[in-house]
């Protein structure tokens, strides 16, 4: 219950920050952390509640961009084998979109069933390849994707309102809400998996995976299921980011992009539903706090120092340990308010 | 025919440098079971040193490989003393992220000190190649490929001749037996670490007159020495030496014969092929994966 008003409250105020604080620069700021938090929020469910590290996130962020991008623009392409080259015409973005969240899941789908018969490092590595195959392809098929010439003029975002048509969302105030629905949706869609059967299920084969295969829990199906729902999250982040830049090359599928996103979840907290926010919204602005005090070469070390500290110190996150504060300190308050024998719990 | 023999002979040099890679980060992987990101790091390292001591100092080469020895080892040394000793190494992927934060950490020091400009080391042999018939190779290259296999043949005397190696042996098979017997595991552990990175940095230092040095080299080095341990089986040493070598021949030979702008998606394609039909890696069979 108290989570929820704290839910609530936080969405309301971040609703209303443009209407108090109507600055398009900070608006602009917060939209663009906003897709990273999405990311991260998505990294979360595979990271923070299947405990798979997915080094290649940042695969399905680029695929989503790209996707939606082209379709948008249009393409035509000469497949190998074939002797018409295959014209796709220029779609609304909002259906191209759309595409791009479920090629995105698809790919997720399909590198799942791959990668999940290795675990651990070897899991790892081979999201690694994944995502550079991916940038590697997007590098060198310049027929489709121009290459390092770069994908320009994506069109701005638009949505299909029933009664009302298309709408167009290029202004930074209706980018900042589409940006925040979107991570709303996408917070919520990960609450209810985590807290349904699916949900307890990926717990339970994080936890001990072999415990959960021996009472029946299928693996692979739902280690299956959170891949197809983080990378269609992913792919959605990508999507957002590809329309509200209006440019993307080949460097969205950079390795940093991904680090960022681990960097995130783990400051604030794998495997807790706020902590990839926290983290988001920390690492996502610290870099506007820090600009111009000093460079990015220093920012970037102060991240990686950041991240073992907290990983050294901190080891479950920020919200975690601000968590298990409070509720110290309340039952401290607690205590001496009325005399109860606190039974402690081995 | 004669582009074949220059191919494998090119093949040859590059993998007896990624054989070098491989090695330092599957020892590391296989006796400490820690994931090594920053090894790639460590060869950039090694590559910069020999830059700085050669055009700051006006050391030769050389004497600049030797440094560069030396600062691997110390560095390694550091890490694992600092970063490594206290931890959970059983934690694999918390020990993963702290890897990957000394990784960026080492990125952008480098950048910070060098700036994002490619550097070149000069190469203290002659320009003219060498030249048999109709393959050539250049000097420096024939002298890359001498060193490397000398410090793999060396290495594999250490290891199976003296008694660290045996130290690092029996650690490798068992961590608390080895213990029992009086293996002090903190210390194997230490030098192991220190060994790969000095490797690495051997390897880096070693390619620096070949390639040019830039801040970013280290990232696709850390990549294609996971491919080549992955090719290998991780913790397989003799399979990080070959997997070195095929790696170098898929690579040049796909270059040459299929795509050289697609030369450094062969690597992850391999080991995307070998993670689907063979996890365990080319020559292990024992290791269960997962």
């Amino acid at each position: 219950m108290k989570k929820k008003i704290t839910f609530l409250v936080s969405v309301l105020a971040l609703a209303l920050l443009p209407l108090i604080w109507p600055d398009p620069y900070l608006l602009s700021v917060v939209a663009s952390v906003g897709i990273f938090v999405i990311a991260a929020i998505s990294l979360n469910l595979l990271l923070g509640y299947t405990g798979q590290l997915s080094l290649g996130h940042v695969a399905f962020f680029g695929l989503g961009a790209y996707t939606t991008s082209l379709l948008s623009l249009g393409f035509d392409v000469t497949l190998w084998g074939m002797t018409e080259p295959l014209v796709v015409t220029a779609k609304p973005v909002w259906v191209s979109f759309a595409c791009g969240i479920a090629f995105a899941a698809i790919a997720g789908w399909l590198l799942g069933k791959l990668a999940f018969r290795v675990r651990g490092a070897y899991f790892v590595i081979v999201t690694i390849s994944f995502a550079q195959v991916m940038r590697m392809v997007s590098l060198n098929w310049v027929d489709l994707t121009e290459g390092p010439m770069a994908l320009n003029n994506i069109p701005a975002l638009t949505m299909w309102v029933p009664g009302e048509g298309v709408i167009d969302l290029a202004s930074k105030l209706s980018t900042y809400w589409l940006v925040l629905a979107v991570a709303v949706v996408s917070y919520l869609l990960v609450a209810a998996i985590v807290h349904s059967r699916i949900g307890r299920a990926m717990i339970a084969l994080r936890e001990n995976e072999t415990l959960a295969r021996s009472v029946g829990i299928r693996v692979t199906h739902y280690l299956g299921i959170a891949t197809i729902f983080a990378a269609g999250i992913a792919g959605a982040a990508g999507g957002l980011y590809a329309h509200t830049v209006r440019i993307i090359d080949p460097d969205v599928f950079m390795f940093m992009f991904t680090i960022m996103m681990v960097i995130m979840v783990i400051v604030g907290g794998k495997g807790t539903l706020a902590g990839p926010v926290v983290g988001g919204l920390l690492f996502g602005l610290l870099p506007e706090v820090l600009r111009g005090v000093v460079s990015p070469e220093i920012q970037w070390m102060i991240y990686g120092v950041l991240m073992i500290a907290v990983l050294v110190f901190m080891p479950k996150g920020v919200v975690p340990s601000a968590g298990n504060l409070l509720r110290r300190y309340s039952a401290k308050s607690m205590s001496e308010q009325t005399p109860v024998v606190r039974r402690k719990i081995a | 025919m004669d582009q074949l023999l220059q191919h494998t002979l090119n093949a040859l040099v590059l993998g007896s440098t990624y054989a070098l890679l491989g090695i330092g980060l599957t020892l590391i992987f296989g006796i400490m079971r820690v994931v090594n990101f920053a090894h790639g790091e460590l060869y950039a390292l090694g590559a910069y040193v020999a830059y700085g001591v050669v055009a700051m100092f006006g050391m030769n080469f050389f004497g600049s490989l030797i440094v560069a020895a030396i600062v691997g080892f110390l560095f390694g040394t550091a890490i694992e003393y600092f970063l490594l000793r206290r931890r959970d190494l059983k934690a694999i992927d918390e020990v993963m992220l702290i890897m990957i934060g000394v990784m960026i950490i080492m990125q952008n020091a480098e950048l910070l000190m060098w700036g994002g400009v490619a550097k070149s080391v000069p190469s203290p042999f002659s320009q003219e190649p060498i030249v048999w018939g109709a393959i050539s190779v250049s000097p420096i290259r024939l002298f890359v490929l001498v060193t490397a296999l000398a410090l793999l043949v060396i290495f594999y005397l250490l290891i199976e001749r003296s008694r660290l190696g045996l130290a690092m042996r029996a650690t490798f098979q068992d961590k608390d037996a080895a213990k029992i017997v009086g293996v002090n595991v903190s210390h194997v552990y230490t030098l192991t670490f220190a060994l790969g990175s000095c490797l690495a940095s051997v390897a880096g230092a070693l390619l620096a007159p070949v390639f040019v040095v830039t801040p970013t080299m280290g990232d696709l080095a850390s990549l294609k020495a996971f491919a080549i341990v992955i090719l290998g089986g991780l913790g397989n040493l003799p399979g990080a030496a070959l997997g070195g070598f095929i790696l170098a021949i898929v690579e040049e030979f796909g270059a040459g014969y299929i795509s050289t702008a697609y030369r450094d998606a062969l690597g992850f394609l391999v080991i995307l092929a070998v993670m689907i039909f063979r996890p365990q890696g080319l020559f292990t069979i024992r290791e269960r994966v997962g």
